[in-house]
């Protein structure tokens, strides 16, 4: 009886839609079911963002031995309130030589390609907008559609920061999707299958108490820690939000944005994080799974948006902590290590599958990993010495 | 290897967001409006005038010199003179300023005015909270929003204020000695001689 209630809980939110769909005339069904597919996502992840900037603020605050917001309600949680009334009446301004229908779309664009990659993301058991069976490549390519809005925004500005920050962020963006998807390749190969919901079907069985997750390996853990750092990196955030440098070039390709289109490209930028922090979730950490076998009672959406939490909480740690990079280090970063150690962490889970199971394939693939992360690190991280610069037409 | 340093910076901004919680001495910030820092006696905002004793009208220094008006950078003080005449700090008659005025939302805070004033009468405010819903009537102060006396100076500045107290009392103290020097001379002589030599 309590496991059956446990299930209950669980898919109470199935369930309720079933229920929904059987009250209604059949034609509308299919109408029906997208709308209360679609209409959550449009509410839980806007109330994430207003919760995660809240946090932001505080958790940075206090990394910096400061306080951060406390006046706006309770503790400040109503801070985010405060922020969208202030965003809604502030005067949207455009510059004069904008293109003005393209600077209208930027922002918008943004917020759609961000929502549109939650639809494959499975929230819970049976609790995915689409479970297509390319659902991998669906979200990879809807992530590339953020980037033409960012060069919209930077090009339609008509202004040199704007546009340089678009550039930086085109040429960034670019070149981590390269390992975001190669250090995913590694989970596709392992569970046999594009399909977001089939790959969470694959980490969810146990042994002993510990779960089947693709973080417990070698490649996975490898393939975690440069999927997060080139989603950092997708996502513009500190330590790589160059193109929106605030001290450099002020604010990037949305330097021309104001009030509430602004505060759209902030929502799109967040979303944009929460869906790769969720296909981060996804691929490595078992999706909606409980962590130990006997925590299975708590209901699978909250294991979920417990380990978004997690996620978010380290994105902001990880804010608090680090400079911005340079360019040039961001660009060597991404070539001379991200990408061959993607490419390593794939012949390493290819390994892993030919190899005979137990403690050998575990010792041998982890040596290979740390030894090539050794190697990568010290050709990064070795100075280069230029030779002075000579001028040639200055005295 | 790569990421050492990382890590050690995780692990600072860890102790530095769990230190927060425990230990208070941590927080450098002070919620401003309950509590405050004190004020620093070397701050400075925007001038006021000084004026010893009860009265203001009777005690400003000011002479209507109009030295500071002429100095100020920015433009911002405005005096029209006084066409009678009232005794100054030291007991002299002197002018004084029928209009005074000053637009704060002009002054840049520079404390030429202070630095030229030769009778001590314009002084710094250390009073900053200056905000007003009428941005031209609101931010021009008139000569009485400019009055402060002589204990508040001596309460905001007190080194500074002291230094000023005491050339006071010697200038008052040298211009008594003077009088009385001056009546001990006019009692000593006769005063058809006075009369003879008033008139050459």
């Amino acid at each position: 009886m309590p496991e059956n209630a446990a299930v209950k809980v669980d898919q109470v939110f199935v369930l309720l839609k079933h229920a929904i769909l059987h009250s209604i005339p059949p034609p509308l069904s299919p109408l029906v079911s997208a709308i209360l597919s679609v209409v959550p996502i449009l509410l839980v992840f806007p109330l994430l963002f207003a919760i995660t900037t809240v946090l932001e603020r505080k958790g940075l605050g206090r990394i910096q031995n400061r306080l951060g917001p406390n006046r706006t309600g309770p503790f400040g949680f109503l801070q985010p309130m405060a922020d969208g009334i202030k965003s809604l009446t502030k005067e949207d301004i455009v510059p004069r030589d904008a293109d003005h229908l393209v600077h209208l779309c930027a922002p918008i664009l943004i917020v759609i390609a961000s929502f549109l990659g939650f639809a494959v993301i499975p929230i819970g058991r049976n609790m995915v907008a689409a479970n297509l069976d390319s659902g991998l490549l669906y979200f990879f390519s809807i992530g590339a559609l953020m980037e033409v809005a960012v060069f919209m925004a930077g090009w339609s500005s008509k202004s040199k920061y704007s546009l340089l920050g678009a550039m930086r962020a085109i040429a960034q963006m670019i070149s981590y999707e390269m390992p975001l998807v190669l250090s995913s390749v590694v989970v596709i190969m392992a569970a046999g299958s594009l399909s977001t919901v089939d790959i969470v079907a694959a980490q969810s069985g146990y042994t002993g108490i510990f779960p089947h997750w693709y973080v417990f390996t070698p490649w996975g853990i490898a393939g975690f820690i440069l999927f997060m750092i080139a989603a950092c990196a997708e996502a513009n955030r500190s330590p790589f939000d160059l193109p929106e440098g605030e001290s450099e070039i002020i604010a990037g390709y949305y330097i021309e944005y104001s009030g509430f289109k602004f505060a759209l490209f902030f929502l799109g930028e967040y979303l944009g994080m929460f869906a790769s922090s969720g296909l981060a979730i996804t691929l490595f950490l078992g999706g909606w799974t409980a962590p130990l076998s006997f925590l299975t009672w708590i209901p699978s959406y909250l294991w979920f948006f417990l380990k978004l939490l997690a996620l978010i909480c380290g994105f902001i740690w990880v804010r608090g902590t680090m400079p911005r990079l340079r360019m040039d280090q961001l660009m060597n970063f991404a070539w001379k290590f991200m990408l061959p150690m993607a490419l390593i962490n794939i012949v390493v889970a290819g390994a892993w599958h030919f190899m005979p199971p137990g403690l050998i394939r575990w010792v041998v693939l982890s040596v290979v990993l740390a030894a090539s992360w050794a190697l990568f690190g010290r050709g990064i991280s070795q100075k280069v010495r230029y030779a002075a610069r000579t001028y040639r037409y200055a005295t | 290897m790569l990421g050492s340093g990382i890590l050690k910076g995780l692990s600072e901004t860890a102790r530095n967001f769990i230190g927060s919680y425990f230990e208070k001495d941590r927080l450098t910030t002070v919620q401003f409006p309950e509590e405050r820092l004190p004020v620093m006696e070397n701050a400075r905002v925007f001038p006021f005038l000084v004026y010893d004793g009860p009265d203001p009208e009777a005690g400003l220094r000011c002479v209507s010199c109009q030295i500071c008006e002429k100095e100020c950078p920015p433009k911002c003080i405005t005096i029209e003179k006084s066409k009678d005449k009232k005794p100054d700090a030291v007991g002299k008659p002197q002018f004084y300023p029928a209009v005074f005025n000053i637009d704060i939302s002009v002054c840049m805070s520079c404390q030429i005015c202070v630095e030229v004033c030769p009778f001590e009468a314009i002084k710094m405010d250390t009073a900053f909270e200056l905000s007003t819903t009428d941005r031209y009537g609101g931010l021009l102060m008139k000569k009485q929003q400019l009055y402060r006396s002589n204990e508040y100076y001596n309460e905001i500045h007190p080194t500074e204020a002291h230094a000023v107290d005491a050339a006071f009392a010697e200038a008052r103290a040298a211009a008594e000695l003077k009088t009385k020097q001056a009546a001990e001379a006019r009692a000593a002589k006769p005063i058809a001689e006075v009369q003879r030599t008033t008139e050459n």
